[in-house]
């Protein structure tokens, strides 16, 4: 028994090495190319300028020129991927204008990788301005913006899940289809990552800023197996299993390591959020210094002709991204409900003293929960990194629709987080029908707070008792 | 400092004997009650916690309120206290009700209460403790609050009685220091000063003897009495049957969030029915209701 | 550069302008999780709604800045209200995530195209607060330490600046001794303790929760008025909520619950912040972390914060000056 627990513990500790070991290789090593790589980007800073001209070099040599057109956007096609070399003509600029002294006119070193639509920001400043912003002290920038600098330009953009794809034309009710089952997907996305956030809830009174981070995690993971970053490439089925074995470690690892050994230690609940909040730093950092600032997609089932249900449309991606979600909402449901362990979790989330008294190895529940929500984590993520993008902040910008759901539902309640979950994706992308896509996350974020005024403990939570 | 608590403080040492020409039923009316509730009820999901038909409490008495454990006690307390919402039902404290009013304003009634779970405020020294239960302080309004001058005085005098009152429950040597280092039966004894720092008509006490040391019971019943005796109705949720027996004026038992019977002692002592449902079959280890509560 | 270069450039940070503006929006967390104990998770919504304050009504409206001022400390108590409202009343974890979610509302608002005519959506605005700089008394020059490898210098726009901002830090930090010294205080660090006991003492608990959250809201809204005048342009994305996680780290280096606790924890963390970046710099420089481009040490900067906090955390919880006896004490 004891012999067996060193054993385990070892193992543990051997694949954690692994995936720091993984996480230590740099680079993107060559990967076969898909083709379409472009240079690209829109001068609208201060506003949008037409006619400049941008030129694409590589080692001297050019490899192509593109205008600024009415909205100030351009593109350059590639040959390959590669480094370039990408200058703005300084005479093209209408005279009101300078080129911002940063990022400059020129970009020496530009990587691109396979399939990479890769953006690249110019500005320009009116010349009075320049001056000013050039005498700040050099921190005043990242101060200002901790969460924006030490990546690529493109990264200060808002990064809002895309609204569905439905063409302006169509009738409404079929839009309302249309936008219904996106919203439906991504509520399943949102569901599948925020149950282990609230069953950690439930079980350990925290909450876990760092579970958007774990959502990255998954996605970034597969992102590395399927291109053949470390290793050589395997499907991307095959790497979104390894990319859930991973995060599960992952949850299990920072629950055995970190979380345990503090709550043994009674620290604080207070101090444990801000534990997260670091933890969450840390590894979306090391995330973004390790893969880059750049939005790449998944390789494969990227090119699929849509499928025609009656008046839906729906990729073979997306559709089996939904059934798949599913089938593990259900398995999830069905582990709780009927399983040993599944009803050890719901039990100590219920109340961890009530059933510690009752003989369950809360330590023991509390680390399963850690994995499972591991996991789901890993899985959410590579499913919203198929139905999006994959980028350093993607489980980040999750994060707070995660909470939303969760605190729809209940805090610390399974079921209650699947059905926030849904709620919030739904709301999402159906206020995308009526109002800018740009706020549909400010809406999801605002039904929370409407549900939290009407029905403070969530939709299948519990009230605290007083006294 | 009001005038109603002034009134609710006015000596009627013979009031608790007046409880002699009730008649020991449940819901029976008292000559003069001080807190009176009707069809109270609060269920939890499916469970009904608390579902009392009538209960009143007199003047000038010590009450204590009995039953096993999860009978309601609480939760009774919590809504008459206006810490939680009653499902239906009436409430009225000196007459004047209580429908409605939010847990700071019952208090400000004269109804003060103590919670079953100690709540002593653990990084403020025992005086701060002490200090904070004052009423009718300027300087606890912000504006005011920049203006020490104004509120010197006051705080003078109010010191002045928190020392007096720590004098008596024996916290005095222990006023600078933070209420956290107190041990359980030492924060049991503030939560009680600081509950009297701030001059109720009518204390509602839960579990007050619950994990404090023999020695300090004693002396904690000592003031309970003394309490009465200068006026102050008292309502004490207890488990220790000597205890209650020894200074209750009347007892409200309660079994599954009604009442099942109430009475002087000794009709209580030989009610069947409360034997049935309490002293015979489960007569509870006093404090254990804490740990079923520690969430 | 040099290690005394290094030293010198984050000397000048911890008393520059930034750390004074930080200071100050962590001396109103300071007061709301501090002495309150409300988890504030969304104080830069205040700082938000306080650069656009200014920002709007200097740059879009052509009016006053100190007019912007007011308009700025309006906005904080409005929004105080809008998030204080539906959330004072919660348990503390879901108050948490609320502030966390109305921040990150107002910051998708103010940089929405609905606002654009009047924030300018995602651009900003720029040429903001000129009238400060035509107040500027201090003669253009050069100000500061110039001692060969150790001169810490800001010219006179700066110490215009730094002046002011320091002097609003100052004030804040008198006004939050002698609040917390009095019968006011008091009543808040009952109800950061345990605010049921408090109730029962027939305190108007919500009342004074909402009381420090405007007040601790106008602090970071003045944050904020500071940061636009200090930039002269403001950007919506300059308001992420990681903002909030870093004053969060500041309070906690500092100490919570301490009158300088804010203070001490901004100069400390941009002393070390740009200490940091000084030194890695170097290192790269130096060849010695190889697959890591210019680009991303920004990146392991906010690593290390994140690193820096979990080791806080772990090893002092009570921060720089905090008392470690209390801390312990609460722990039960
Ligand atoms: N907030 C609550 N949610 C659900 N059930 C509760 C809550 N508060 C109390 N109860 C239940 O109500 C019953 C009465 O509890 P309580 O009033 O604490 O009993 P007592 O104080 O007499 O021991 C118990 O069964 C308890 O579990
Ligand atoms: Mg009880």
């Amino acid at each position: 028994m004891r012999k067996g627990a060193r054993v385990r513990r070892r193992l543990v500790t051997v694949l954690l090495a692994v995936i720091a070991a993984i996480l230590v290789i740099p680079a993107y090593a060559a990967a076969d190319d898909q083709g379409g790589e472009t240079l690209s980007g829109q001068i609208r800073d201060p506003e949008t300028v037409e006619g400049i001209e941008i030129t694409v070099s590589r080692d001297g040599d050019e490899i192509g020129t593109a205008t600024t057109d009415s909205d100030g956007e351009w593109e350059v096609e590639l040959p390959e991927p590669g480094t370039y070399h990408v200058v703005l003509d300084q005479e093209s600029v209408p005279d009101e204008y300078v080129v911002a002294e940063t990022p400059g006119a020129e970009f020496d070193e530009v990587e691109v990788r396979p399939g990479q639509d890769r953006a690249v920001i110019f500005r320009l400043a009116l010349p009075g301005e320049e001056e000013e912003e050039e005498s700040e002290p050099s921190p005043t920038e990242e101060g200002a913006e901790p969460g924006a600098d030490g990546g690529p330009p493109e990264e200060a953009e808002e990064e809002a899940p895309a609204a569905p794809e439905v063409e302006r034309g169509a009738s409404f009710s079929t839009r309302l289809l249309q936008t219904t089952l996106s919203g439906i997907t991504f509520g399943m996305i949102i569901a599948i990552s925020s149950v282990g956030l609230s069953l950690i809830f439930g079980t350990t009174r925290m909450i876990n800023f760092a579970h958007g981070d774990m959502v990255t995690f998954g996605a970034m993971m597969a992102l590395m197996f399927s291109t053949g970053m470390v290793f050589t490439a395997v499907p991307l089925v095959v790497a979104a299993v390894l990319a859930v074995v991973l995060g599960a470690l992952l949850g299990g690892g920072m629950e055995r390591f970190i979380w345990r050994p503090l709550r043994h230690r009674n620290v604080a609940l207070i101090q444990m959020f801000i534990v997260s909040i670091g933890l969450a730093l840390v590894l979306r950092h090391l995330l973004l210094a390790y893969f880059g600032g750049t939005r790449v997609r998944y390789d494969e089932f990227q090119l699929q002709s849509m499928l025609t249900l009656g008046p839906l449309q729906i990729t073979p991606r997306d559709a089996s991204i939904a059934a798949l979600s599913v089938l593990v909402l259900v398995a999830v449901a069905a582990m709780l409900q009927f399983t040993r362990i599944g009803k050890a979790m719901r039990a100590v989330a219920d109340n961890r003293d009530l059933a510690e008294s009752s003989g369950i190895n809360v330590d023991r529940v509390t680390l399963y929960v850690w994995t499972l929500g591991g996991a789901l984590c890993a899985l959410g993520g590579v499913f919203y990194g198929l139905n999006q993008t994959v980028y350093w902040q993607m489980g980040f910008h999750l994060l707070l629709l995660m909470f939303a759901g969760v605190i729809l539902g209940g805090l610390g309640t399974a079921y209650g987080a699947m059905v926030g979950g849904l709620v919030i994706g739904l709301v999402a992308m159906l206020s995308t029908l009526w109002f800018p896509v740009e706020l549909q996350n400010a809406w999801a974020l605002a039904i929370m707070i409407v549900v939290l005024l009407v029905r403070p403990q969530g939709i299948l939570g519990r009230r605290e008792r007083v006294g | 400092m009001s005038s109603e608590s002034m009134a609710g403080r006015m000596p009627a040492p013979e009031s608790h004997d007046r409880l002699s020409g009730v008649s020991p039923v449940p819901g029976a009316a008292k000559p003069d009650p001080v807190l009176r509730a009707s069809g109270v009820r609060r269920s939890f999901g499916g469970l009904t916690a608390v579902d009392v038909e009538h209960l009143e409490v007199q003047r000038g008495t010590i009450t204590a309120l009995i039953g096993p454990n999860g009978a309601g006690k609480s939760t009774l307390f919590n809504v008459l206290t206006g810490f939680d919402r009653m499902d239906s039902g009436v409430s009225a404290f000196q007459g004047r009700s209580l429908r409605g009013l939010s847990g700071h304003r019952v208090a400000r009634r004269g109804l003060v209460r103590t919670f079953q779970l100690t709540k002593a405020l653990t990084r403020l020294t025992v005086m701060e403790n002490m200090l904070l239960a004052a009423r009718g302080q300027t300087g606890e309004r912000m504006v005011g609050a920049f203006a020490p001058w104004i509120w010197r005085g006051q705080e003078a005098a109010n010191r002045e009685r928190a020392e007096a009152l720590l004098e008596r429950f024996r916290l005095a040597h222990m006023r600078d220091e933070i209420a956290g280092s107190l041990s359980g039966g030492q924060r049991k004894l503030l939560e009680m000063a600081r509950a009297l720092m701030s001059e109720p008509t009518m204390i509602m006490l839960d579990e007050p003897m619950a994990g404090v040391n023999p020695v300090l019971v004693q002396s904690l019943l000592e003031h309970i009495t003394s309490l009465r005796d200068e006026g102050v109705s008292v309502l004490f949720v207890e488990h220790d049957m000597d205890v209650i027996m020894g200074i209750s004026d009347w007892i409200v038992v309660l079994a599954e969030g009604r009442v099942i019977a109430e009475g002087r002692p000794d009709d209580i002592r030989s009610n069947q029915q409360v034997i049935d449902a309490y002293l015979g079959t489960q007569h509870d280890e006093p404090g254990a209701g804490g740990a079923e509560e520690g969430r | 550069m040099d290690f005394i270069q290094i030293l010198a450039e984050a000397t000048r940070t911890a008393i520059g302008p930034i750390a004074a503006i930080y200071a100050l929006a962590a001396i109103g967390l300071n007061l709301h999780f501090g002495y309150t104990g409300l988890l504030n998770f969304g104080q830069v919504g205040f700082m938000l709604v306080g650069a656009y304050g200014v920002a709007v009504t200097t740059s879009t409206y052509e009016l006053p800045l100190l007019l912007g001022v007011l308009v700025s400390i309006g906005c904080a108590f409005v929004l105080a209200l809008l998030l204080g409202l539906p959330t004072l009343r919660l348990r503390a974890d879901y108050l948490a995530i609320s502030t966390i979610a109305v921040a990150e509302v107002g910051r998708l608002i103010y940089r929405s195209t609905v606002a654009q005519d009047i924030t300018g959506g995602v651009y900003g605005l720029q040429q903001v607060a000129g009238d400060f700089y035509a107040w500027n008394p201090f003669p253009s020059g050069s100000y500061g330490i110039d001692a060969g490898a150790f001169s810490i210098t800001f010219s006179a726009r700066d110490v215009w600046v730094m002046t002011v901002a320091w002097a609003v830090v100052l004030l804040a930090s008198l006004a939050m001794y002698v609040l917390t010294h009095s019968p006011w205080g008091r009543v808040i660090k009952g109800i950061r303790e345990d605010e049921d006991a408090v109730r029962a003492l027939g305190k108007n608990v919500f009342a004074y929760k909402m009381q420090s959250l405007v007040l601790g809201g106008v602090f970071g809204a003045l944050a904020g008025a500071l940061m636009a005048i200090n930039q002269q342009t403001v950007h919506p994305d300059a308001f992420m909520p990681q903002v909030t996680f870093y004053l969060w780290a500041m309070l906690l280096l500092g100490g919570a619950g301490r009158t300088l606790g804010p203070v001490i924890g901004a100069i400390g963390m941009w002393f070390l912040l740009t200490m940091f970046d000084g030194l890695l710099r170097d290192v790269s420089a130096m060849g010695l972390l190889p697959g890591i481009a210019g680009g991303e040490l920004g990146a392991l900067r906010h690593a290390v914060v994140g690193l820096a906090l979990v080791l806080l955390i772990v090893y002092r919880p009570q921060g720089l000056i905090g008392n470690r006896k209390e801390m312990l004490v609460n722990v039960k």
